[in-house]
């Protein structure tokens, strides 16, 4: 095909392939979990993720933007289980305090031109180096995902009872949040802080439409994810619409038609 | 009819003078009380007496001042206390793709269960919900079981491993009576069968007064504990919820829990039928009742 004559295409062809069934198998539980709100949150702190890289003074806002990611993850899920009635608006109100303090601080010196792409994403631009780092985030997390599923997976249903059977709660639940941070955190530079929520919930919630047990769910939202994301970036290719907001539209037309099959 | 405690008395969950008090409010006071293996007690008492939170103190889930050991009596030595807890109600989404097999297997096996469903693993958990009358609904999701049937599967999940305590949170709000009363009657035979502890939060006082083998009253602290007859003819009792029929009937030396085994019966014509539902796990326990 014409487009893989492109390094850039190339590139953006293997990142889509390891960053798309990321999503696909963390969204099954972020959304059995119902943590739609706590992964926003967690896609808008990076914007306060880079801005401390800035004023620290860190050259690599990459490693600001995944330690405070991880971080926040922890705080977000310190509130969550106070317990406190209205820990959504908690959350809330640090995520929007988070963004409008990244916002003021890039935005310094009228100069923020130069992070609009962190907005809608630019798979475009990513190097050869910056997949190895995809590569090697999609081994752990498959690895983690293998171990960890099953009292992760308990937990969802129920932590009480997950607790009277030995299973640490809150540990596991802090690593899968930090995970899930690091890998929010690596890839928002290509999908972009408006869409990647979306990416993430969109393929669980159709593949929930229509799988009858935990084999399918995965299968399905894994399939979504992939799909979506390989088709879109060749209908962006040849249309000249942004990758990420194509792969989200091509999503959401799936959610709407497993809808219907439910 | 009813099984009655098959105690081997060796083993003990005792709970000595425990405090919880959560931001400033102290919502239990220097609770006591010991359970035998082989006995179920009920905890009942008003709405915010603390008898969940009592639950959750059991389950590590709030801190607490005081002690609560499992010891073996014969020779006084502490064991790990392994817990059996069926939940009030389980919280989860309806339309979560989770089937029984599934949700079972995330607890036991080690296999990842998004990944694949290991035959032997499979077997295993049908066994289990066998003993529970619930092997036909392995394959089914979670948000497609009706309450009792729900309830059968979280018991069997508590159950294995076999649990000293087995604790559960108004297990039974929501069933519908055919269903509460096989309910109550796996549960006795499983206390017969397993020798287990079972410490049940009700509401539901005729099936509490039939079923239990001692009734805690609780605001706070333990008001009365005894035999279902003894706390149920206690002035407290009666000043927390008044007299109950199927009490006042009997003044005389006649066994109130029969009486009460009566009434129950005359209110479901359908028992007969339940009980025979549960034929294969009832068997044993018809033949050393009689």
């Amino acid at each position: 095909m014409q487009m893989f004559s492109y390094h850039f295409m190339v590139h953006a062809f293997m990142a889509i392939l390891l960053i798309t069934p990321l999503f696909g198998l963390l969204g099954t539980m972020i959304v059995n979990n119902k943590m739609a709100f706590f992964s926003d949150a967690l896609g808008h702190s990076a914007i306060t993720g880079i801005a401390l890289g800035v004023v620290l003074g860190i050259s690599n806002t990459m490693v600001s933007m995944v330690l405070f990611g991880m971080i926040f993850a922890l705080l977000l899920n310190w509130i969550k289980y106070r317990g406190k009635a209205g820990a959504e608006t908690i959350i809330s109100v640090f995520a929007s305090c988070g963004l409008a303090l990244g916002l003021a601080v890039l935005s310094m010196g009228g100069d923020f031109a130069k992070y609009n792409s962190l907005l809608i994403g630019d798979i475009l631009s990513i190097t050869h180096k910056e997949i190895n780092g995809l590569a090697v985030a999609f081994v752990l997390t498959l690895l983690f995902w293998i171990f960890c599923f099953n009292p992760l997976h308990f937990i969802s249903i129920n932590p009480s009872l997950a607790s009277s059977k030995g299973i640490r709660v809150k540990l596991y639940d802090n690593i899968f949040v930090m995970l899930l941070a690091v890998i929010v955190m690596l890839s928002i530079r290509w999908v972009g802080l408006l869409i990647i929520n979306a990416l993430l919930i969109l393929p669980a919630a159709a593949a929930r439409n229509v799988a009858r047990n935990m084999r399918s769910y995965h299968a399905f939202s894994i399939i979504i994810s992939v799909f979506c994301g390989v088709l879109g970036l060749i209908i962006s290719y040849y249309t000249d619409i942004a990758t990420g907001p194509m792969i989200v539209l091509l999503a959401s037309g799936i959610f709407f038609l497993t809808l219907f099959k439910r | 009819m009813k099984i009655r405690p098959n105690k081997c008395g060796n083993h003990c969950t005792r709970v000595n003078h425990v405090n919880v008090t959560l931001e400033g409010d102290s919502i239990l006071k220097d609770v006591n009380f010991s359970l035998l293996c082989g006995e179920m007690i009920t905890l009942i008492g008003k709405n915010g007496a603390g008898k969940s939170t009592l639950v959750k103190a059991l389950l590590g889930e709030v801190p607490y001042e005081g002690e609560i050991l499992f010891e073996d009596r014969r020779n006084g030595r502490r064991g790990n206390m392994r817990i059996g807890y069926v939940p009030q109600q389980l919280s989860f989404d309806k339309n979560t793709p989770t089937t029984v097999y599934d949700f079972f297997a995330s607890c036991i096996s080690k296999v990842p269960v998004w990944l694949w469903k290991k035959k032997s693993v499979y077997e295993k958990i049908k066994k289990e919900l066998e003993r529970f009358q619930a092997q036909d609904l392995i394959d089914k999701r979670m948000g497609d079981l009706s309450g009792g049937e729900l309830q059968r599967v979280l018991l069997s999940v508590a159950t294995c491993p076999k649990p000293n305590l087995l604790i559960l949170d108004e297990p039974i709000s929501g069933i519908d009576r055919e269903g509460t009363i096989l309910f109550y009657e796996i549960l006795d035979h499983l206390k017969k069968e397993d020798d287990l502890s079972i410490l049940m939060v009700s509401h539901d006082l005729d099936f509490t007064y039939e079923y239990s083998d001692r009734v805690l009253l609780i605001n706070q602290t333990v008001i009365e504990d005894g035999s279902p007859r003894e706390v149920y003819q206690s002035p407290a009792f009666v000043e927390f919820f008044g007299k109950l029929p199927f009490v006042e009937e009997n003044s005389g030396a006649e066994d109130l829990s029969k009486i009460a085994t009566e009434n129950l019966k005359k209110n479901n014509k359908h028992k007969k039928n339940v009980t025979e539902k549960a034929a294969p796990y009832d068997a044993s326990y018809k033949k050393g009742g009689q």
